[in-house]
């Protein structure tokens, strides 16, 4: 499902929940299963990383997640592969996340064309940022695949608008300095200073992250923005389960979040 | 004129900013930084002033006349940066970056190190200049290099270890990106080579370049010529651009950039980034990259922990592909057996790093004549290396 139909149909839950999982962490059947969970529990839609060994954006959970995945052998078919079971059956969208040099080595054409076949509806490159991101923005848009951008507490006004031109899908709102992770406290300051302008550059829905991990996060923000992403604390929460425990772990969580 | 980047960094197709958003801003801020500290004579005052009194330049730039043997016809030079105060080149960098982080009022110095001598460097000036540092180490590296741990502590300077990936440089470097990213407004990140993301294979490169223009005005006032072949270990590449900059507009002039290729070449065991590697994107800037087939980055393997290293800065991809030097490989053996013959044979006892250059020029000058000139950087000294090369030893009259 596209993301402009996905964020329209979205239900009333405020703000919109979009989870993220490491593919093929401890195996791709647990992910699998895990996103369909994600799914029947009002996820709007889903990032899932595509596994890479130096991810300079992610904090210690998503690192040894994908260092776990890596481990098993996990490559961007098979994640392709776990994307094109899963978006026939589910009413989320699926945003692919991983780092420029896997996608440049398997060819930006041949990763777009392939994502969009599988079903995928976005993807998100965190060590682009807007001046090395045309190319790829230019290519995946033609295979209508999204490609949301990211907007950090130091991107100075000017170019936050910028980036909110750029971007598709939705905004990607960091809300601290840092990499990602629950470790320490998200700081919605530097959000509620930017929101003001970044709504009057752009349609596109508000997603916040980085550090947003607990329910009083998920009230304190509700007015703010549209969306809510929550990646290490969810990987913390299935830490060492699988399969059917892992499906139990994703609800029980889901269901403490949006307390 | 040394080559200058364009407006995004790149040279050639090689360099740019493949870096997390957050980090955008900092970089922007460290480049019109430097820009105005460059176009600053008082701050280059200061840097050489620095250079002068406390790291002992200008280095030597020594006749070395039995390391190729007693029949050897062809003129030998060393440039001496193994005499430089901490006993690299690397300080050369180490006081500019200083310099400019007080300069924008940063109040930290970060810092990623391998076999410790950025780290030494790094926490070095952090002493001479007041400034507290953290150095990002990998696990594996601070148990190789306990000395240069210590060393580092009695500067001053916190060591923190580094627990993810290979657990070594590389790991060490991302650790660095992700401490920046989480305190840019207050701190300065001190990279050690002409790595990462633009400006920093530029700035670092102004930072080292004083060994090639010192290199260049010794020969002319000394032998009344430019070299014929300039010779550099290339791990990143710092102490290699450093002595190219000055000679890149002289085509006259052979450039040998000589990397370490560890067990070989095509072994798998190796870390010849530009020998063995691909295209791609590593710390911030597209360049030559140790990588799977898949994108993913691959363990390197040399004797020398400073040149063990999957990438190598975008200026050096640019000027093996132009084809202005040349990149070759020199194994761990090669390597070994230079290091031996440079500290019988002249009294220095090299880096395992600077011992790949040796091993080249010696290779080098068996196919030069009597009017070629030859200048080796000897980028630092071994001291740091004497535990692992006498454990080496120890272990093969072992075996024999």
């Amino acid at each position: 499902m596209r993301l402009v139909d996905a964020f329209a149909a979205r239900s009333k839950r405020r703000p919109a929940f979009v989870p993220y999982v490491m593919a093929g962490d401890p195996d791709l059947a647990t992910t699998e299963a895990v996103v369909r969970a994600l799914a029947r529990n009002g996820a709007t839609a889903i990032e899932l990383g595509i596994p890479y060994g130096d991810p300079l954006a992610d904090g210690p959970t998503i690192a040894a997640a994908g260092a776990r995945a890596l481990a098993s052998g996990i490559t961007i078919e098979d994640v392709l592969g776990s994307v094109a079971r899963l978006a026939p059956e589910i009413p989320s969208s699926i945003v692919l996340f991983t780092y420029f040099n896997p996608l440049d080595r398997y060819g930006l054409e041949r990763f777009a064309r392939d994502a969009a076949r599988a079903g995928a509806a976005g993807a998100i490159v965190p060590d682009i940022a807007l001046e090395e991101s045309e190319e790829l923005r230019a290519i995946f848009a033609l295979h209508c695949i999204d490609v949301p951008m990211l907007v950090a507490p130091s991107t100075p006004p000017e170019r936050a608008v910028k980036i909110a031109a750029a971007s598709s899908g939705f905004l990607y709102i960091v809300s601290r300095l840092g990499v990602t992770g629950a470790a320490s406290e998200p700081d919605f300051a530097p959000m509620r200073r930017q929101v003001a302008a970044l709504r009057a550059a752009t349609d596109l829905p508000l997603a916040l992250g980085f550090g947003v991990s607990r329910p009083e996060h998920v009230r304190a923000v509700a007015d703010d923005v549209d969306a809510v992403i929550v990646g290490s604390a969810l990987i913390d929460a299935l830490a060492g389960t699988s399969g059917d425990d892992a499906v139990a772990a994703t609800e029980r969580f889901v269901s403490g979040l949006f307390a | 004129m040394p080559i200058e980047p364009n407006a995004r960094g790149y040279f050639g197709a090689f360099g740019g900013r493949f870096v997390p958003e957050v980090l955008v801003a900092a970089l922007e801020e460290l480049e019109a930084a430097m820009r105005g500290a460059f176009a600053d004579e008082g701050f280059w005052a200061e840097y050489r002033e620095v250079l002068r009194d406390f790291v002992g330049r200008p280095s030597a730039l020594y006749p070395a006349l039995r390391f190729l043997g007693a029949d050897a016809s062809v003129p030998l030079l060393f440039k001496r940066e193994d005499t430089n105060h901490t006993g690299a080149h690397k300080i050369n960098n180490t006081v500019g970056q200083a310099l400019l982080a007080r300069r924008m009022g940063k109040r930290r110095l970060i810092a990623e190190t391998g076999a410790g001598q950025h780290g030494v460097a790094t926490a070095t000036v952090g002493a001479k200049f007041g400034l507290p540092v953290d150095v990002y180490m990998g696990e594996l590296d601070v148990e190789r290099q306990a000395l240069n741990v210590y060393i580092m502590q009695l500067l001053g300077a916190t060591v923190h270890p580094v627990s993810g990936g290979t657990k070594t440089l590389k790991d060490a470097t991302n650790e660095a990106f992700r401490v920046w990213a989480a305190q840019v407004e207050e701190s300065f990140y001190v990279i050690g080579s002409v790595v990462g993301a633009h400006p920093y294979p530029y700035m670092v490169r102004e930072f080292q370049k004083v060994i090639g223009e010192e290199t260049r005005a010794q020969c002319l006032e000394r032998y009344g010529r430019l070299p014929s072949d300039v010779i550099a270990c290339v791990g990143g590449g710092s102490n290699a651009m450093g002595i190219f900059s000055a000679f890149v507009d002289d085509p006259e002039v052979r450039l040998w950039g000589v990397e370490a290729a560890g067990e070989g070449v095509a072994s798998g065991r190796t870390a010849a980034a530009l020998g063995a590697g691909s295209v791609g994107v590593l710390h911030g800037s597209r360049s030559y990259l140790l990588q799977s087939e898949r994108g993913q980055v691959i363990e390197t393997h040399s004797i020398s922990a400073g040149l063990d290293y999957p990438g190598v800065g975008p200026e050096h991809a640019f000027l093996k592909d132009s084809g202005r030097a040349t990149y070759v490989p020199i194994t761990d053996d090669e390597a070994l057996a230079a290091f031996y013959d440079c500290a019988k044979s002249e009294g220095i006892v090299p880096a395992l790093e600077s011992a790949h250059a040796l091993a080249f020029a010696k290779k080098l000058a068996a196919q030069r004549t009597s009017d070629a000139l030859v200048v080796v950087n000897l980028s630092g000294r071994g001291d740091k290396d004497i535990a692992q090369v006498r454990a080496l030893r120890e272990r093969a009259e072992v075996r024999s």
